[in-house]
């Protein structure tokens, strides 16, 4: 590997790095700060990339579509929380496990009748729908690269809003003590309802950014689910830093991973991650 | 209804008569058991994926199986046949248990299916011992055909290593020296690229470096920059459905379509070709089947599907028409007595199928000894070009069949 490889390897692995975190993120919110396992997530992400691919045919913008699937998404996640999800904070994981697989099958089969079973491809939208030479052989996506953008602000974004606003700031409290912040006068219900809400659209943003540079398929959601898990067990629950920083983890990891054993592949991840909960059982920044 | 009680009545006067003389008592106990056959109906049980990745797989199998039932008035042999589905979700975990119920439950008399490799191997050790005709109507798995192989097993489709095989001579012939494989890391991955390496290889070839990616993961970006650093002559890749969108949509964009052609077995750009859209233009797979077939069958097929179904079919649809063709030979031999296990497997073995990818007959591991095609992406369709190889036969390791 000369050194111009290696180097646009490090972009890769950033770039992939990013577009985990910006995966995992939701998930980061919905189980890391409300305790709440959902394993549905991947079921918003495909949600996400279906209705990029709906309201691109239906708005004829992807750029449109983005805010209107971005509101939908919210509200999807505000009906789900209200009819199903706050009845199952008191109650053990189990329950939250078993109602979101449930999800996971209403989503699909959703999916299946609304869309049907066919393979959709969604164009790259301008004025990213083009590639830079980086070597004679070798182009670069900008849209890939626009992705990378777009996460590092969402990924400041969500830093600024947890740890440095009134409503982080009673994010976290809620999260640390339910009962407290309720008796300090604070609508915990609705707090939850929002997070839950953000969690969703999130997961469903990351699937409407992955939507043109992917495809639009069945199943896509399961791929991303258990990938998310990793990045958010690695850096610690709850925490958005230790998200951010797993995930770039995980995107280098991946990426070496690839190209030096090409026949272990599959497991250079989670060795990565079998470290470092033998180093630190809590995550990169997981509190004690 | 009233259509059996004609048929019946006359056999039923011939065994009165017949039962007089003593020289035919055994034809006669041959023939009534016949006679209470016919009245029930052949039971066929689907184990195919109707969730998940593979759906629109499974359904193009029915679909197309029971295309063929109702084009023969929903008779074979003049038995009615009666479906059951079951859903496989491609889980081989589940494999086992789901044959159980169709097999000991069901009771069916023939299992169609399945489209994963892997839950074709666990359905097949379940039916080699229950005796159950088996029609493999997609998955490749080697093995089936191979060292599981078994009398009462058969497949419609093709095996991992068929539609492969026969790209390595293309490219040796077209001066191609050296080869960067990629394919998702499970079995049929490493069986489809075993046979492209095979007569790669026997043909002056050199495999620069086999790449694999987790399967189903699609994040292509650091292989596609190991190959365009390796600089080979051309790339044979295995992939299908969303992966196979993704791959041929980021080589394009990754600007390698310039400079190292890309090559596949043909499932990289079946059914998925409106999702490659521009990005899949001029890609060559090998396959047995292309679209634009112009055979009198596949003209005819396509047809009556389209109007049925309201689409065209796909290469998995052939397949499971085929299938049920194979069942059609097999109960037509036998007169629809499906108790007569021998002759109706000997009539399938002997048959030649008139398949919408053209005649094929069976090898002596019941797999299809079939035309391999050329095909190049264009304008939406995959368009055969030529015969890549002709009447190929997997070479079925293992089989021991008497």
């Amino acid at each position: 590997m000369d050194f111009a490889t290696f180097l646009i390897q490090v972009l890769n692995g950033v770039q992939y790095g990013l577009l985990l975190f910006l995966i995992a993120s939701g998930l980061t919110l919905i189980f890391g700060i409300m305790g709440v396992i959902n394993l549905a997530h991947g079921s918003f992400y495909m949600v996400g990339a279906y209705l990029a691919f709906w309201l691109t045919g239906a708005l004829g913008n992807f750029w449109l579509a983005l805010p209107a699937g971005i509101a939908l998404a919210a509200l999807l996640g505000i009906a789900l929380e209200w009819l199903l999800i706050r009845h199952l904070y008191r109650r053990d994981h189990l329950y939250q496990v078993l109602l979101t697989y449930g999800l996971i099958l209403v989503f699909e089969e959703l999916r299946s009748l609304a869309f049907g079973d066919d393979v959709h491809g969604l164009a790259l939208p301008a004025p990213f729908g083009f590639s830079i030479p980086l070597t004679d052989t070798l182009s670069y996506p900008v849209y890939r690269l626009a992705i990378s953008g777009i996460c590092l602000a969402l990924a400041l974004g969500m830093y600024l809003l947890i740890s440095r606003t009134r409503l982080g700031m009673m994010i976290r409290a809620g999260s640390v003590n339910r009962d407290m912040v309720q008796a300090l006068g604070i609508n915990i219900g609705l707090l939850y309802r929002l997070v839950f809400a953000l969690g969703v659209a999130l997961a469903a943003f990351a699937g409407m950014l992955a939507a043109p540079a992917a495809s639009v398929f069945p199943g896509m959601g399961n791929q991303v689910l258990i990938i998310s898990f990793v990045v958010i067990v690695i850096g610690g629950l709850g925490s958005i830093r230790g998200a951010l920083v797993a995930a770039l983890l995980i995107g280098l990891a991946d990426v070496f991973g690839q190209v030096v054993f090409p026949q272990i592949s599959g497991m250079t991840v989670y060795l990565v991650m079998a470290a470092v909960l033998l180093w630190r059982p809590r995550g990169l920044f997981g509190v004690a | 209804m009233s259509d059996i009680k004609t048929k019946l009545a006359p056999s039923r006067r011939k065994f009165l008569k017949t039962a007089a003389g003593a020289a035919t008592l055994a034809a006669t106990a041959l023939h009534a058991p016949f006679v209470i056959a016919q009245r029930a109906k052949v039971k066929v049980g689907f184990l195919l994926p109707y969730t998940g990745t593979y759906t629109q797989l499974g359904i193009a199998i029915t679909n197309a199986f029971k295309l063929y039932v109702q084009e023969n008035a929903g008779k074979l042999a003049g038995r009615e046949i009666e479906f059951v589905q079951v859903d496989s979700e491609a889980n081989p975990a589940k494999a086992a248990d789901n044959t159980n119920r169709l097999v000991n439950l069901e009771k069916v008399d023939v299992i169609v299916g399945p489209v994963h490799s892997g839950v074709a191997v666990s359905m097949v050790r379940v039916t080699r011992e229950s005796g159950t005709l088996t029609l493999v109507a997609n998955a490749g798995a080697g093995a089936v055909t191979g060292a599981l192989c078994a009398p009462n097993v058969f497949r419609s489709s093709f095996t991992n290593w068929q539609p492969s095989y026969p790209m390595g001579k293309v490219l040796t012939d077209r001066g191609i020296k050296k080869a960067v494989t990629l394919a998702w890391k499970y079995g049929a991955g490493e069986e489809a690229i075993g046979g492209f390496t095979e007569n790669f290889t026997q043909h002056g070839g050199a495999i620069v470096k086999d790449l694999w990616i987790p399967f189903p993961k699609v994040e292509f970006q650091s292989l596609l920059t190991e190959i365009a650093s390796l600089k080979p002559e051309a790339v044979f890749v295995f992939f299908a459905g969303g992966g196979a969108v993704k791959l041929v949509k980021d080589y394009a964009a990754a600007g390698l379509r310039r400079s190292v052609p890309l090559f596949g077995s043909g499932f990289l750009t079946d059914g998925v070709l409106q999702a490659q859209g521009a990005d899949a233009e001029g890609l060559e797979t090998t396959l047995h089947y292309g679209d634009s077939l112009i055979l009198p069958k596949n003209l005819a097929f396509r047809e009556i599907y389209n109007k049925t179904y309201g689409r065209y079919p796909d290469v998995y649809a052939v397949q499971g028409y085929d299938a049920a063709q194979m069942l059609g030979v097999g109960l037509d031999a036998v007169r629809g007595d499906m108790k007569a296990m021998k002759p109706l497997i000997a009539a399938i073995e002997k048959a030649e199928i008139d398949s919408p990818r053209g005649k094929f007959t069976l090898s002596k591991a019941h797999n299809p000894v079939q035309d391999i095609y050329l095909r190049k992406a264009e304008g939406g369709e995959n368009k055969v070009t030529g015969v890549a190889h002709k009447a190929l036969a997997d070479p079925a390791k293992g089989c021991k069949m008497a």
